[in-house]
């Protein structure tokens, strides 16, 4: 008897429930929404979603809240695994950097992008040779020298990170140069930065918005950006110079291209009206004013992908990253 | 000059009424952060933060930077009532001010805490208002191995302080620096010691580990003891106020000494943790009273409060004017710079003077509010003590779960902190000092990075040690430090010798 009134009871929530989800168009949180980090307070993926939680809130592009949680422990595999766990879980997103592939290549540990939902392709981070404004190098072509005549390991790389994305491009710029490097893996980019202008270290491939304000200090000096093209930027920064002046190290004779990944997946069953739903915040969150200041102060590649475009890329950066860190002797031993 | 002309400009717009608010708003909030253990200033102002970003820039940083000064303030209080550090600077604080509260001295040992976290803020305010330019310049001369010198120093200056045999000190702070081992080894990008299990990944957090050995560990050591609580005839009076500030001045010293080590400690950047157990450590050393020390010594509890304040406040400069946090909240509070459009690094105090001196000047207006916001509140701290421990504790068993679940959001951690406190009271039942272990996890995987850091930058060699006369200076003296007992104990050898 009690159990059939608990199934009636059941039955009429269950249509109840589903009556109400084909009244309503699109999917909608009803819950807060948890934007994961898989990076430390502080850092370049923590800035940019702290920044979308704030615009979120000023415009009131969310009926929900937005938390952000950091979720950094095993560079970041602590925050991946947490999606991959949280099966048809809507109210949980995360935002990427590269760790998103040298994470588990590293580590080892069980996880692979395709255990989330890729929802958008917020912006491309860009990387930029960088050296000492004291040093006499002014040039790409001075610096490969003076690097050349250093004996192997003399010149010291500060990064970001172990086995991550700048040493990736560290060892490519090894390769193009040929000559070893002695890479040293600093906790954030900002202290590599300042590493550098204290002569710990002798250059650094920094994001662009860890660098800049040493840059107009006049303590640091670009070299060139590994991207395929210039960045767009006109506003000058320093010395009668812009981002846009800053040449690409392929026309320097430095082969290299690497662009960071900050994008947001969300939980491995999500639906395509929740996927639907996201992507259109991200769309209202880009129009903001708020956004396009933050792009501009980092210089960031504001490339916007969705769908299958998207995971398709992430596709293509997955192999790539297989093969670098297969030939630089990263990937975890089986 | 120019400066005082600047700062008085900054007065001008801290004390325009909103932003007198969002200061006592601010105060409170960060009291309150304080003495939740876990939580911790830097979760406290990246919860708040976006909240902050309608507001104009210069009252967004004065209420942010408030909740850090009341953060400071607050971590003492659970320090000294409940022997739970509420912020890890505040773990030296629980040596001599816990045992004070036991001796009913709870009101003192608050204002002693209070009057010297003011002390050393003040002290650090000034130096960043004088020689800014200057200071910055001396953090820059910082690489790995002037890092790890400091970090040498302070393992040293603790090493034998403790009244346990030696080598129940080295086994307390092994058993530290393997558990600071465990996670990711940053600099091989591998993980280390988690033995395939996801929630060891992120290693054992520090806050965890303290909850659990200091307030679980008491709470269970204070059971076993017949629930009695001790501190039931604390004065709760504000003469108390009156008659501690009577005494302190007595401790001019430590008072100084601590707020240098603060300063250096702030500006290099190393936080305020290693700074507050070095005062402690270097003021037990010199002091007249310090073999009283852990005993409920006022001099204990000035030491490490000052030099935690002065860090704290000192690891703001390193910020605005390289970009580098000095402290984790540090770190929060610059993502905030960016994010409401300004660039920290050189150009800060040129271009956003208003900003800058706005922010220095509600840095001394905003200690002055929390000391009075504290100072007032002293009796009704106090008076907790006067609840029933069978009333209190499950209170506290609480508030210790709920921070340990807030640091990383997950159960496992409240497990987590429940072994810990079960490991704490086996370890003061068979007398291992907990203070050598617990700087151990705070400082060890900072130390090792350090260290590899600079020997893969001199290839190896250990001589980068010794490679230049700052890295060098600190070394020695972290010697000295090391080899003080001995070299004391030589001392007073040699002396009859020397007389006959």
């Amino acid at each position: 008897m009690k159990h059939s009134v608990l199934h009636t009871a059941l039955a009429a929530i269950a249509i109840f429930g589903a009556g109400n989800m084909s009244a309503s168009a699109a999917w909608e949180p009803v819950r807060p929404v948890e934007f994961i980090v898989p990076a430390g307070t502080g850092g370049g993926a923590d800035q940019m979603a702290r920044t979308i939680q704030g615009i979120v809130t000023k415009h009131s592009l969310m009926k929900q809240p937005m938390v952000v949680i950091n979720k950094s422990g095993g560079a970041g595999g602590e925050g991946f695994l947490d999606v991959k766990g949280s099966g048809n879980n809507p109210h949980k997103i995360i935002i990427t950097l590269s760790n998103l592939f040298t994470t588990p290549l590293a580590t080892g540990i069980p996880f692979n992008w395709k255990d989330m939902t890729p929802v958008a392709m917020l912006a491309l981070d860009e990387f930029v040779l960088w050296v000492n404004a004291e040093k006499p190098y002014t040039t790409v072509k001075d610096y490969v020298a003076a690097v050349k005549q250093a004996p192997a390991g003399g010149m010291k790389m500060g990064g970001t990170g172990s086995k991550q994305e700048d040493q990736i491009i560290t060892v490519a710029l090894e390769k193009a140069i040929g000559t070893k490097f002695t890479y040293i893996p600093y906790k954030g980019g900002g202290e590599v930065a300042v590493q550098l202008v204290g002569n710990h270290v002798d250059s650094t491939v920094n994001n662009p918005i860890e660098a800049v304000a040493q840059w107009r200090g006049g303590k640091l000096r670009p070299l060139c950006v590994f991207d395929g093209k210039q960045m767009t930027y006109d506003e000058v920064v320093a010395d009668g110079k812009g981002w846009k002046d800053i040449p690409t190290c392929k026309s320097q004779g430095l082969d290299i291209e690497y662009l960071m990944l900050r994008g947001i997946f969300m939980s491995p069953k999500a639906t395509k009206d929740q996927v639907e739903y996201y992507v259109e915040l991200f769309k209202k969150v880009r129009a903001t004013p708020e956004w396009q200041d933050f792009m501009k102060s980092g210089a960031f590649n504001t490339t916007f992908l969705t769908g299958a475009e998207y995971a398709k890329w992430v596709e293509t950066e997955e192999k790539r990253h297989e093969a670098l860190m297969k030939e630089a002797g990263f990937l975890a031993a089986p | 000059m120019e400066e005082l002309v600047n700062l008085f400009h900054g007065f001008a717009v801290a004390l325009q009424p909103f932003n007198i608010m969002v200061m006592i708003l601010g105060i409170v909030l960060g009291v309150i952060i304080g003495v939740l253990p876990g939580l911790g200033g830097a979760n406290g102002v990246a919860i708040l933060l976006p909240l902050t970003f309608s507001m104009p820039p210069t009252s967004a940083i004065i209420m942010l930077s408030c909740i850090y000064w009341g953060a400071l303030f607050g971590g003492a209080i659970t320090s000294i009532l409940f022997n739970i550090p509420g912020e890890p600077w505040s773990v030296a604080t629980t040596f001599d001010g816990y045992p004070m509260a036991q001796k009913g001295k709870a009101g003192e040992a608050l204002t002693a805490a209070f009057t010297s976290s003011f002390v050393g803020a003040l002290f650090a305010v000034v130096m960043i208002t004088l020689v800014a330019p200057l200071v910055a310049s001396f953090a820059l001369r910082f690489g790995p191995a002037e890092k790890f010198a400091v970090y040498f120093l302070a393992f040293c200056s603790f090493v034998g302080l403790s009244k346990e045999p030696p080598f129940k000190t080295i086994a307390a702070m092994m058993i530290g620096f393997a558990l600071a081992a465990v996670g990711l080894d940053s600099i091989t990008g591998q993980l280390r010691l988690t033995f395939g299990s996801t929630e060891l990944l992120n290693g054992f957090d520090f806050l965890i580990a303290v909850i659990g050995l200091f307030g679980i560990g008491e709470i269970l050591l204070t059971m076993e003891e017949g629930l009695a609580f001790r501190g039931g005839k604390a004065k709760i009076d504000l003469r108390v106020v009156l008659q501690t500030w009577k005494e302190m001045p007595k401790y001019w010293v430590t008072s100084l000494r601590s707020c240098l080590i603060g300063c250096w400690m702030g500006v290099t950047p190393a936080g305020a943790t290693p700074a507050s157990f070095m005062s402690y450590g270097i003021a037990k050393r010199v002091s007249k009273n310090g073999k009283n020390f852990g005993k409920g010594e006022i001099e204990g509890v000035v030491a490490p409060e000052t030099a935690a304040h002065a860090a704290g406040t000192a690891a703001l400069l390193p910020m605005l004017s390289l970009g580098v946090p000095g402290s984790p909240t540090a770190a929060v509070l610059l993502g905030g710079l960016l994010i409401w459009g300004l660039q920290p690094g050189p150009m800060l105090f040129v271009e956003q003077k208003e900003f800058v001196w706005g922010l220095i000047a509600s840095m001394y207006l905003g200690n002055l509010v929390g000391l009075i916001v504290v100072l007032t509140c002293v009796p009704i701290f106090a008076a907790i003590l006067r609840v029933p421990f069978s009333i209190i504790a499950p209170l506290i068993l609480v508030l210790c779960a709920i921070g340990a679940y807030s640091v990383h959001s997950s159960t496992f951690d409240v497990v987590l902190m429940l072994v810990f406190g079960v490991v704490g009271y086996l370890l003061k039942k068979c007398n291992y000092p907990l203070a050598p272990l617990v700087l151990a996890i705070v400082l060890g995987d900072k130390a090792e990075e350090a260290f590899r850091q600079s020997l893969l930058g001199s290839q190896g060699s250990l001589g980068v040690f010794f490679s230049n006369s700052l890295v060098g200076t600190i070394m020695v003296l972290g010697l000295i430090a090391l080899f003080w007992s001995a070299i004391q104990e030589g001392y007073s050898r040699l002396r009859p010798h020397s007389v006959a």
